[in-house]
């Protein structure tokens, strides 16, 4: 009796044969995900209606010296990341129909177009005339388009480690979650990208 | 993990009979078993309940005498900015959250969270951010002062200089609860959307899980704002930005509008889940169906789509604008109807019930009858003219003890009570059981009633010193305040006595209907189920004598069974 006691709690964990132990742990991450970018999307959201009341509502919006925004250099670099959306599309049909290398080819000139935009982002950031800490204008400028950076570095990291998981054989051969996730992530990261823009470059 | 611990029961060559293969090490271990995480939960924010506790005893000890002279007056301001932040983030939050962890995924049939390990790593965030909030008072100029809102230009204030003030750590801490709620928001909504057993259909899932599904959805849009909030103050106090800051054309209000459209909604977090427990519990003990069950559902449903839209009601006194005010105030009273309807579905539930007045039902009774106090109160105060007339005093600190002590602990002591047999396998001791509601209940009452005819007064909030004619109502308070801490020790001694030595539980203590009262006390495995319930009929059939799942025998390998 006592050794069909131990039996039940050594074998039900990783056990096949109970069946409905097994299917108990079907694949829930890719609905977590979207659950946790809409949440996402309220931060983003709070600091988009923070930029508007402050736009409306301050005085001297614009810093001492300050006529406004180069709108040339963040437009080629707006075209560039939501062109790297489809690219990305690209990348995943192609790990959709197994052709590994079509999948990294596309996956890396989606990450050179993301690095291509970190590094426009920085090259403007540089020339400017003003700081994090003059004036509203300048602090919520750099809170957006920072806080939006660190989401594209985010998801460049993301790429790579899928990259690097492309490697490791039969790795995307039962689940393509990391590179779906990766990928709707930075469809998001797009999107907040051209409200971003509407809001700080074209709305002037 | 998991591993582990079975390769310590096999080491110890004995068979794991239920309840005692539980090895008491694994409540200290990273442990993903949804029900030893719900545990953790409640034992580490019960921890952090006392310490808060303590606070309020050092404010109510400040207070016994109008002049300020127990403890300096910084150190009153750090203690109630830390009593109310430690009440709500590390005690009704977590606690709630571990009773959800425990029960939840048991009620709708599922063999575990969606996310096991992320709930591990969300739970031992808790103590990380509880030990940054009390590393506080270790930093030069000691802890946050600036009240649990943490308005500017007050909280931006930094006179010791230091970069790690007490502030800092207060915001890190916040933003660290943030990331935890977020984690187990996802997990939650996840779960119960994702893993319902075989016919939990959402008409019948317990009121329990909607309550904890709306507070979680809550949770997902809310929190978001106060973390964006949180991140804009952690810039103006430690590198200069002006967010906040009206001298260099900041505004401070609207710090105010996205700590609220948070904050407010956070008290649904709170008592949504206390909701769902007088629901589980009323018809148990008065053994009828709850009454009205799909409504009283809906209604939750109800209370997060309005409570979106009621955060300007903590902010008439802000120069807020005449349309706003009229708005807000009649959203703000809008949301008492889904609120009523509960109530009036438990008073129907207990109406005409063969009431049993144990320890769970005395609190959840109590807790009732507190909650439609501070009801009443709340509609007063979302009447612009008297928030006016009372804003910042002692009423609104007396209101909102009534729904967070009177509602929420109560509701919590009440759901301790009912599930403990089934948490632990043993029973409670009934008798220290309603010599803790009595002092909780009188004890609350003492506290809390008094300051609304002192706020009525005009007596101001978070001040050490006040006016003479104010000193009998605080002299009352203060006693209430020592006998509701009194009233913990009964409860202590009773769930650690009872969990070391009390009365082995049967399976189903209560005669309750409910797929978790079919497992055994407690559950023996890892994973709830051997198969997956299959489930028939709406919860609470009482006198209906319809089967609540088709196979109530197969749910769990058990003795008797082999």
């Amino acid at each position: 009796m006592n050794s069909t006691e131990v039996d039940p709690l050594l074998t039900a964990p990783a056990a096949p044969s109970h069946a409905p132990a097994a299917e108990a742990h079907p694949d829930h991450r890719m609905f977590g995900f979207i659950v946790f970018l809409l949440s996402e999307s309220v931060v983003f959201l709070s600091f988009f209606a923070g930029y508007i009341v402050y736009k409306t509502t301050t005085p001297n919006w614009l810093p001492v010296g300050v006529t406004g925004l180069d709108v040339r250099e963040p437009a080629i670099n707006t075209v560039v990341l939501v062109s790297s959306s489809f690219v990305i599309y690209i990348a995943e049909r192609y790990l959709h129909d197994k052709n590994l290398w079509g999948f990294r080819i596309f996956w890396l000139l989606t990450m050179a177009m993301g690095i291509y935009f970190l590094y426009g982002q920085a090259v403007e950031w540089s020339g400017l005339p003003f700081g994090f800490t003059d004036g509203v204008f300048g602090g919520a400028f750099y809170l957006l388009t920072g806080f939006h950076g660190l989401h594209v570095m985010t998801g460049v990291l993301l790429q790579l480690i899928m990259l690097g998981r492309s490697f490791i054989p039969g790795n995307y051969d039962h689940s393509e979650y990391g590179t779906a996730a990766t990928s709707l992530f930075w469809h998001f990261v797009d999107v907040i990208w051209i409200i971003l823009f509407v809001l700080i470059y074209i709305w002037q | 993990m998991v591993n582990l611990s079975v390769k310590e029961s096999i080491a110890k060559s004995e068979p794991p009979s239920p309840g005692e293969h539980e090895d008491w090490r694994r409540f200290f271990s990273f442990s993903t078993d949804h029900k030893v995480i719900g545990i953790q939960y409640i034992v580490t924010s019960f921890f952090f309940f006392l310490v808060g506790g303590i606070f309020a005893m050092v404010i109510r000890g400040e207070l016994m005498t109008p002049e300020a002279d127990l403890v300096d007056r910084t150190v009153y301001n750090a203690m109630f900015t830390l009593h109310g932040t430690v009440m709500l983030f590390l005690w009704t939050f977590p606690v709630l959250v571990g009773l959800a962890n425990y029960l939840v995924p048991i009620m709708i049939g599922a063999q575990d969270m969606a996310f096991p390990r992320l709930n591990a790593v969300a739970f031992w965030m808790v103590p990380v951010f509880g030990v940054v909030l009390m590393a506080s008072f270790l930093v030069p100029g000691g802890p946050a002062q600036a009240g649990w809102w943490s308005y500017p230009p007050v909280s931006t204030q930094n006179p010791a200089g230091v970069l790690v003030s007490g502030q800092f750590l207060w915001l890190l801490a916040i933003a660290l609860s943030g990331v935890s709620s977020i984690m187990g928001g996802v997990n939650f909504v996840t779960t119960i959307l994702r893993m319902r057993a075989p016919g939990m259909t959402f008409f019948r899932m317990p009121i329990f899980v909607w309550t904890v599904l709306s507070a979680q959805m809550l949770q997902l849009f809310g929190l978001p704002a106060l973390t964006a909030a949180v991140i804009m103050q952690m810039f103006d106090l430690t590198v200069g930005t002006s967010f906040f800051d009206p001298a260099k054309g900041g505004d401070p209000v609207l710090f105010q509008h996205l700590f609220w459209f948070y904050s407010h909604p956070a008290v649904y977090v709170i008592i949504l889940p206390i909701f769902g427990i007088f629901s589980e519990i009323f018809p148990v003990y008065a053994r009828k169906p709850l009454f009205g069950y799909k409504v009283v559902a809906i209604s939750s449903l109800m209370i997060v789509g309005l409570s979106a839209f009621v955060w300007v009601h903590h902010m008439f006194a802000s120069g807020t604008p005449g349309w706003m005010r009229m708005l807000f105030m009649f959203s703000t009273m809008l949301i008492s109807v889904p609120t009523g309807i509960k109530v009036f579905a438990w008073v129907g539930t207990i109406w005409g019930g063969k009431l049993r007045l144990t320890s769970a039902m005395l609190f959840g009774l109590g807790g009732l009858i507190m909650f439609v106090f501070s009801g009443i109160t709340g509609i007063m105060l979302a009447a612009v003219p008297v928030d006016i007339h009372v804003n910042n005093t002692y009423f609104v600190v007396g209101h909102f003890h009534y729904v967070i002590y009177g509602a929420t602990v109560m509701g919590i002591y009440a759901a301790i009570y009912h599930w403990f047999p089934k948490m632990t396998g043993r029973m409670y001791n009934e008798g220290l059981g309603k010599l803790h509601f009595a002092l909780t209940f009188i004890g609350a009452n003492l506290n809390f009633f008094p300051m609304h005819p002192l706020g009525l007064a005009g007596m101001p909030r978070r001040v050490a010193e006040y006016a003479p004619e104010f000193a009998f109502w605080n002299v009352v308070a203060s006693i209430g305040a020592f006998l509701l801490g009194m009233s913990t020790l009964p409860f202590l001694v009773n769930m650690i006595g009872s969990w070391i030595q009390g009365e082995k539980a049967p399976k189903n203590p209560w005669r309750a209907i409910g797929v978790e009262w079919l497992l055994s006390s407690p559950p023996v495995h890892h994973d709830n189920f051997k198969e997956l319930p299959v489930f028939l009929a709406e919860p609470y059939g009482y006198g209906k004598s319809e089967p609540l799942v088709a196979n109530p025998d197969t749910l769990e390998v058990t003795r008797e069974l082999n």
